[in-house]
């Protein structure tokens, strides 16, 4: 099927090369996916577990006292668990399995050695369970998206490496040789990830540098991670699924190779905040950088609008192209907003407010999780042949995900925006400003209330379908046996 | 002709271009930077906190105290900061990559939730009350929303006619005959806080306003290197 995307688009890469195997057909490639199921549903569960995590830190902005007595409970571990549970548990996870999945398919190949696969994916789990517990332990190594103690991120890097090691042999032994548009996007991430973890990891807890390089480092590893590890997985996802639904061929594959160039050039040297304790030639190459990525993020505007002009009518109902787009829009959204914030004029009211956390928000849910929520509600079905998703609780998610990201981070940003003038406005008392806050705060709950249901829905419905599925089987071999019996006797 | 490495070392330099420019190249400007020579006192700065202090800095790590406290005062002229009071020394420029050289880890901090903390140490030097404010912020600070950190503190039976503990902090224990004592940890967390200062001029600081020829201005401007801080807790 991916052929019929376009040829045209297709870049050919060394063709002929290691063309052995008859090619397998899609529901062959499916089949030898079926481990990835592992990483989505533990992935999912992790994205709840986040958010539970996540409405206990909420919570405490209703009322400071709020299990204050359980230093395990504390805001500052709370929150860290939340997001760490959020990035490695969900995020990097279920951007693992979809990755891999649509290289498998882009390339016609099976899952090579998914007992390599499977021992990545216990090795990543325990070592998300052990930094998560580590956190609330409170082993915080001290370092924002990098807080997990070092026995929780040694076996993460294992289990990463075990797992990659599985995706570059099947990528290797495919059978369509031409690289697609969103294969050179999700490699990229694929690569890139155990570059910037190992890096960051050994100049900050192994070898650590000295002084403010610690957050220079630190800064580099956040905005690599997300603008190049989970924002190459979701556009590699958005420029598969889209075409692929509408049954038309990407808009343009040049322009997703220029998107591809630009956003790998530009895009990770964000994040230094402006006036930072560092030499000031940093955030200075931030903000020149951020500016320059506007240009990539309204490529993948062009890019997936043109797709989508004059498709038929039948595709109206896809809920993963509704999640894919929303996940496209937010991309675009929280990269202008990026772009926007890095100016010295903005960034002296938005700095050190709650518009960041919105603006990380949108990018990170918005558009990352929403976009593999399409992915997985696209994929399960097909490594499940037997079982079906209910599509009313995936239409359902779908509407709670996406007014909990505009009721989480609408207000957030409206907040951070009055937080940060009323904190440059030295006559009012800081408690003043603090307090000018918590309405806006208050009402970013209701967000997370939805989302957290969402994602509860999402556990749901996967679970359900895996045991009626489990059932199924089990009746049949029961079935089975009793006939078998009644032979015999 | 085979274009696949070509195009992989092309992404990989093109991916990396953002690692020489923010780990390599920043780690030759400020990676190797020492202690320096503070003219007027011959004091090198900064010097290393000393153990209680490095101990309450690891309190202050593990409770994550750094996502809603800044340890970072931005310049005169770019928001109003040192308007508010979080101003360590008497300079336009206020942190400076010196102030952390031995942090470990370094916390800058994101978030503004509660006030910055870079020179806590000069604006509260009492010890009782930030150990109060740990207890209870609402005792302190009414309307703060720090939660309160009690189990940083124990609560100790008072014996007919026992003197109470000199640790004992004045807040309400909630019952008769009972005393607040702070635990280890929350004596090392208000060291660590006492002793976040950074006052000192140095090179790329200059004093502001300007120092005269005359010799009051002069001794103003030498006047942050005074004696430092009590760093264990008094009481």
């Amino acid at each position: 099927m991916s052929a019929t995307v376009s040829q045209a688009q297709a870049q050919t890469i060394s063709p002929g090369c290691g063309m052995t195997a008859p090619e397998p057909s899609a529901v062959q490639v499916d089949a030898s996916c079926r481990p990835l199921l592992l990483l989505f549903v533990s992935a999912a569960a992790w994205l709840l577990a986040a958010s539970v995590i996540g409405l206990i830190a909420s919570l405490k902005f209703h009322s400071p006292n709020i299990l204050a007595g359980c230093p395990v409970l504390t805001y500052g571990r709370v929150r860290p668990a939340a997001l760490d549970a959020f990035l490695y548990g969900f995020a990097l996870q279920a951007g693992m399995g979809v990755l891999i999945w649509i290289n498998c398919h882009l390339g016609r190949a099976r899952l090579a050695v998914a007992p390599l696969l499977t021992a990545g994916w216990f090795f990543w789990n325990i070592g998300v369970t052990f930094g998560v517990l580590g956190i609330f332990a409170g082993d915080n190594t001290g370092y924002e998206w990098l807080e997990m103690p070092r026995y929780g991120s040694a076996p993460l890097f294992f289990g990463y490496a075990a797992i990659g090691i599985a995706a570059l042999i099947s990528f290797h032994f495919r059978s369509r040789r031409e690289l697609y548009t969103s294969q050179w996007f999700l490699l990229a991430a694929l690569f890139w990830f155990p570059w910037i973890y190992t890096t960051a990891r050994a100049l900050l807890t192994i070898w650590p540098v000295r002084g403010t390089m610690q957050s220079v480092v630190d800064w580099w590893y956040i905005n690599n991670l997300t603008a190049v590890c989970f924002g190459f997985v979701g556009l590699g996802a958005a420029f598969y699924f889209v075409p692929k639904i509408v049954n038309r061929p990407l808009y343009s594959h040049y322009l997703g190779i220029f998107i591809f160039w630009t956003l790998a050039l530009f895009g990770s040297w964000g994040f230094a905040p402006i006036a930072a304790p560092v030499p000031a030639w940093i955030p200075a190459l931030s903000t020149l950088a951020a500016l320059l990525t506007i240009v990539p993020m309204l490529a993948v505007a062009i890019n997936v609008l043109h797709t989508l002009c004059g498709r038929d009518q039948s595709t109206k109902g896809n809920v993963t192209l509704s999640f894919v787009l929303f996940g496209a829009a937010a991309f675009v959204i929280a990269g202008l907003l990026n772009a926007v914030c890095s100016l010295a004029n903005v960034s002296e009211i938005t700095a050190f407010t709650w518009f960041d956390p919105a603006r990380v928000q949108i990018f990170l849910f918005g558009f990352f999780a929403m976009t593999i929520f399409g992915a997985i509600y696209y994929i399960i079905p097909r490594l499940v042949p037997a079982g079906s998703l209910s599509p009313g609780l995936i239409r359902l998610h779908f509407w709670l995900g996406a007014l909990g990201i505009i009721l989480f981070a609408g207000p957030l940003l409206i907040g951070g925006l009055k937080q940060g003038s009323d904190l440059n406005n030295a006559g009012l008392p800081f408690l003043n400003v603090v307090q000018g806050t918590l309405g806006f705060l208050r009402a970013s709950t209701t967000g997370e209330l939805l989302i957290l249901l969402g994602n509860a829905i999402l556990v749901l419905n996967i679970v359900a379908m895996l045991v009626r599925v489990g059932r199924a089987s089990a009746t049949a071999a029961w079935a089975a046996n009793s006939r078998k019996a009644e032979v015999a006797s | 002709m085979s274009r696949g490495p070509l195009l992989f070392l092309a992404s990989f330099f093109a991916l990396a271009t953002s690692w020489l420019g923010f780990v390599l190249v920043p780690q030759l400007q400020i990676g190797g930077q020492q202690q320096v020579e503070i003219q007027e006192t011959g004091q090198l700065y900064p010097s290393r906190r000393p153990g209680i202090a490095a101990q309450g800095a690891a309190v202050y790590r593990a409770n994550g105290c750094f996502y809603c406290h800044t340890e970072q005062v931005r310049p005169m002229g770019f928001g109003s900061d040192v308007e508010r009071g979080w101003g360590g020394r008497k300079s336009r420029v206020q942190s400076v990559a010196q102030d952390y050289l031995w942090d470990q880890p370094v916390m800058l901090g994101s978030q503004r939730v509660g006030p910055d903390l870079a020179n806590i140490g000069l604006r509260q030097t009492n010890a009782v009350w930030l150990l109060a404010h740990l207890y209870d912020p609402q005792v302190t600070s009414k309307g703060s929303v720090m939660p309160p950190y009690r189990y940083l503190f124990r609560k100790v039976p008072l014996k007919v006619g026992e003197t109470p503990s000199p640790d004992a902090l004045p807040v309400d224990a909630g019952a008769p005959g009972l005393q607040v004592v702070p635990t280890d940890d929350a004596k090392a967390l208000v060291a660590y806080l006492l002793s976040l200062r950074s006052d000192v001029i140095l090179t790329n600081t200059p004093p502001w306003p300007p120092p005269t020829n005359s010799a009051p201005a002069a001794s103003a401007a030498a006047a942050p290197t005074n004696s430092p801080a009590p760093v264990a807790p008094a009481k």
